[in-house]
């Protein structure tokens, strides 16, 4: 059997964490990585919900930017950026520096509390 | 005049006058943007007359500027979800693709260290302004190797000034050989099929020829793949010419 096409942001990839959050900035000798999509197919594009193993913990995030080039129009960022989150919505960090698509604006009710602490918009 | 033999001189007619005709030549060397050429095929050729109607009918409304592959541009476009309702993107060009109304071009630039490109199509009605900020050609067609150069080549301050063109004739090409991240890179373009003149190779010698095994000389000899586009884009600047008259 042959594996699927690769898509964004799957089960097993690296990603780059991107607030300012303590868990997210200490070094570790393994990168963050993916180890569940909550999404119907397994593929995370920005704005779905993943679950994260960092530093040996499991972890809510929120994907702000993949490599992935997607509809023209919206931007497509040279890693794949993450955003720590808790279960119900709340950032564990307190400042995005790196620049979020304007898409995730789209979906307000649920992402409001990361959208104040971002800072540039792309 | 007179030669040794008595009879008068052989008539040597006068040179003829070699008459260059500037006016057709600067015709044949404007600007025609690529978009206008139909690809090769077997469509039929009312669909690519029917775009190019469309297409002229937006650059009327809508000033396109002239650019090519390595100008650094500003795009506003109307962003639904945005404060001012318009969002503004500086960077440079790094790919021209498409033909006809679904003519696209990659911007590219870093932001706060982060790389960004945006997919931008020409003819989009969401674009509303495009500002050609620095004019310069660069040796290659495709900038898609920044990705794989230094941030250095890719960063361009967002309030930069448009820095003003002097002469209306060149393009200045801006010979500058970009310096690579160490390897891997997104592509090998070391090899000859890329074609890239504008990286500054600091491979050994032996990798630079081990990837010259993968070159294929015959390809530009074949005949077949050649598209001579000359009479193609003679007909479409009259074209052109006739309906931005109107």
């Amino acid at each position: 059997s042959t594996t699927g096409a690769c898509g964004a942001i799957q089960k097993l990839t690296r990603v780059r964490v991107v607030d300012n959050s303590a868990l997210g900035n200490t070094p570790y000798h393994r990168p963050p990585k993916c180890i569940h999509v909550y999404n119907k197919t397994g593929v995370g594009k920005v704005g779905d919900k993943i679950l994260l193993a960092i530093k040996g913990e499991k972890r809510k995030a929120l994907i702000v930017g993949h490599k992935m080039p997607g509809p023209t129009m919206t931007p497509r960022f040279d890693s794949n950026n993450v955003v720590l989150i808790e279960d119900n919505g709340n950032p564990i960090g307190t400042r995005i520096k790196t620049p979020v698509p304007y898409t995730l604006r789209r979906r307000e009710g649920e992402f409001s509390k990361v959208l104040a602490i971002a800072r540039n918009f792309v | 005049r007179v030669s040794s033999d008595g009879k008068p001189p052989k008539f040597q007619p006068p040179p003829k006058p070699v008459i260059i005709d500037r006016k057709t030549q600067k015709e044949d060397k404007r600007f025609l943007s690529p978009e206008f050429i139909p690809p090769r095929g077997r469509t039929d050729p009312l669909k690519y007359f029917i775009e190019r109607k469309d297409m002229i009918q937006r650059r009327k409304v809508f000033n396109i500027p002239e650019f090519y592959v390595g100008h650094v541009l500003a795009v506003t476009t109307a962003e639904p979800h945005a404060s001012t309702k318009s969002q503004r993107f500086v960077g440079i060009c790094i790919q021209r693709g498409g033909k006809g109304l679904g003519a696209t071009f990659v911007l590219r630039n870093v932001i706060e260290d982060q790389g960004v490109e945006i997919c931008y199509e020409l003819y989009s009605p969401r674009i509303q302004a495009i500002e050609v900020l620095k004019l310069e050609k660069r040796l290659d067609e495709n900038l898609m190797y920044l990705r794989d150069a230094l941030p250095e080549y890719s960063t361009f301050d967002v309030n930069m000034r448009p820095v003003p063109r002097m002469a209306h004739e060149e393009i200045p090409v801006n010979k500058l050989q970009v310096r690579m991240k160490p390897k891997p890179w997104s592509k090998r373009w070391e090899r000859p099929k890329y074609n890239i003149k504008g990286i500054k190779f600091e491979l050994p010698e032996h990798k630079m020829k081990a990837a010259q095994k993968w070159s294929q000389p015959w390809l530009e000899f074949d005949m077949l793949r050649e598209y001579d586009t000359s009479k193609i884009e003679a007909k479409i600047r009259k074209e052109l010419s006739e309906e931005l008259e109107k």
